[in-house]
């Protein structure tokens, strides 16, 4: 077996704002085996869009960039020119809204075929065919009827569908899905996810699954990270990240879900609220205002990201927070 | 949800018109048929335009001669027809010229940012500093007197203002998530500008055009009045003016001032048109 697909490392990502570097990515670790399904779960501003922009090298300009990016052992950060484009090829990305992601006056054909025509060679007729296998693929009927409609007569859920069936087409290796199913209703929701998982499962195509929903990560995603200011808090394989989290934060996103099966009585909402990334502290653990098991050792210094029963936890005390932190009933 | 729309889609022609209003249509009727005359003036002419006859000089409306004859008695609506010619001509391929170059500029520094985009904005400023008519008598005082010459530094002296309005919304379209989307997918800058940066910028361009026909023709009319454009006995609407000035003074007015109403006529037909079609391209932007 050869190396990981992705490898993430000490990636610490500082943008522009307002003449000061403020970061937005801290020491970031990842790694991915081909194939593999990763989560990336946090708050609003925790760093996971930008986590997978940075990947991708679609960081905003003026953005400082440290640590390492090793896609199939190359350094994506020395990339330019016709190889970036090469390796864009090999890392899909579907995004959170797919109607700001077309072109509105292209044909969805275009949109879907281009990259196959203009990056692959691929001619115009055969770029079609397969284009219009691949939305029988995602569910979609009447393929060459649907190549010729602009993305206006769409619906929200139909136009994501084409976005994974483009992003697809290319065969690549990686696919970055950024929230694809929050615009979304639930319905839909349950639907684009279904086949998401299946083509991937059947093109044998790694995936780092963006959401702020840590069931759903859960639910597809072999393992799963859990990202907080910037940085990544604790990577867990899935089935044991609910019942078993290593991190407070981890356990306190997972019981403040309700639970379908139980009349909750009062949510259970983690304290404060979330920091972004430039405000945390650089030396001491970014959660421990908002956590319920913080000691004076918390702010001591910046905790260390640590292997734990087989996972990842950036968190002084979780040896010894080992097994208490299981989602508690909601009573 | 923010629903990305790019800044503008072309309306249809039809329809696109119908918007802009009685004065637009007006307006539009006007350069068609000075469209037609610049086409086929010179088939249309009733007399030769360039058949001098000294005897009739000045001689007022007549018979088959609609608008009289001007100082060396050549038929003044022949010469009207035959100089709609040289006289659209000349601006459109102002036009062309400098948003070609202008989008080019514009593109290039909205996309690669950073250094390329000071040393071609500050290279647009200092253009800026040259009035069009001062390039285009240099121009012509280098390259000889002639309406290529004119055109060429008029085209110059415009790219500026064409490339700083495209770059604004260059840089705008840009952001934009599908561009985004276009760039992870692999697809090279130049596929992209030009498949999609630039055809949705497509309506701006075409409505920026349309001002700049305007004082192109009125830049170039003064330069053909100075006697550096078109060159005599060539017919022009600028020339026109410039060989029948003395008229005025001497109580015949008719041939300068027709001339001179031509130019002013299609000058405020492009200038309303283009003024509504931006309109429409902004507001369909928002």
């Amino acid at each position: 077996m050869t190396g990981p697909l992705l490898e993430v490392d000490g990636l610490t990502v500082r943008l522009e704002v307002g003449g000061a570097k403020r970061p937005v990515l801290r020491d970031v670790a990842l790694t991915m085996r081909a194939g593999e399904a990763l989560g990336l779960v946090g708050e609003s501003g925790s760093g996971k869009s930008m986590t997978a922009r940075a990947i991708d090298r679609l960081l905003p300009r003026g953005a400082e960039v440290d640590g390492t990016i090793r896609f199939g052992g190359r350094d994506v950060g020395a990339l330019s020119g016709a190889d970036l484009r090469r390796y864009r090829n090999q890392v899909a990305m579907i995004f959170q809204d797919p109607r700001a992601h077309v072109n509105p006056v292209r044909r969805i054909g275009d949109y879907m075929t281009e990259a196959l025509r203009t990056n692959l060679g691929v001619p115009a007729a055969e770029a079609s065919r397969r284009a219009s296998d691949m939305l029988s693929q995602v569910g979609i009927d009447g393929g060459p009827r649907r190549l010729r409609q602009y993305p206006h007569e769409l619906s929200g859920g139909m136009l994501q569908r084409v976005m994974i069936a483009a992003a697809l087409l290319t065969e690549p290796r990686l696919l970055l899905a950024d929230e694809p199913t929050t615009a979304l209703d639930v319905t839909t929701q349950a639907e684009v996810m279904a086949i998401l998982d299946e083509l991937r499962h059947e093109y044998g195509l790694a995936m780092l699954f963006i959401t702020h929903d840590l069931e759903l990560a859960a639910a597809i995603c072999d393992r799963t990270a859990v990202m907080y200011a910037g940085q990544v808090v604790e990577v867990r394989e899935s089935g044991q990240l609910h019942d078993d989290p290593l991190h407070p934060y981890t356990a306190g996103l997972a019981a403040a879900r309700p639970d379908i099966t139980r009349t909750a009585g009062r949510l259970r909402a983690i304290p404060g609220r979330p920091l972004s990334a430039f405000e945390a502290p650089a030396d001491e653990c970014a959660f421990a205002p908002r956590c319920g098991y913080a000691v004076d050792a918390c702010q001591a210094g910046l905790p260390e990201i640590t292997e734990l029963d087989g996972g990842l936890a950036r968190c002084v005390r979780a040896p010894e927070l080992r097994g208490k932190l299981g989602a508690p009933a909601n009573a | 949800m923010v629903v990305a729309t790019p800044v503008t889609r072309l309306p249809r022609p039809l329809t696109g018109l119908r918007a802009t209003g009685v004065a637009g249509m007006v307006s539009a009727a006007v350069i068609a048929i000075a469209t037609f005359a610049a086409i086929f003036g010179p088939l249309l002419a009733p007399y030769n335009p360039n058949l001098p006859n000294l005897s009739l000089a000045w001689v007022g409306p007549v018979g088959g001669h609609l608008l009289g004859f001007d100082f060396q008695g050549r038929d003044v609506f022949s010469r009207l027809l035959a100089g709609a010619q040289s006289s659209m001509l000349g601006p459109l391929a102002v036009v062309i010229l400098s948003m070609i170059a202008g989008a080019l500029f514009a593109v290039i520094a909205a996309w690669r940012g950073g250094a390329a985009d000071a040393v071609i904005s500050s290279g647009l400023d200092i253009l800026f500093a040259f009035p069009g008519i001062l390039l285009a008598v240099l121009a012509t005082a280098v390259f000889g007197a002639g309406l290529t010459a004119a055109a060429i530094a008029l085209s110059i002296a415009y790219m500026p203002y064409v490339a700083r309005v495209l770059r604004g919304v260059a840089l705008r379209e840009r952001t934009q998530p599908y561009i985004a989307a276009l760039e992870v997918q692999g697809s090279s800058a130049t596929v992209i500008c030009a498949r999609h940066l630039i055809p949705n910028m497509l309506p701006l361009i075409v409505a920026q055009g349309t001002i700049m026909f305007g004082w192109a023709m009125v830049d170039l009319a003064a330069i053909s009045f100075l006697g550096l454009g078109v060159q005599p006995p060539q017919a022009n609407w600028g020339v026109m003016i410039s060989e029948n000035q003395t008229g005025i003074l001497q109580g015949y007015p008719l041939p300068a001032l027709s001339a001179g109403l031509c130019i002013v006529a299609v000058v405020i037909a492009f200038n309303v048109l283009g003024e509504r079609l931006f309109a429409q391209a902004e507001g369909a932007g928002r």
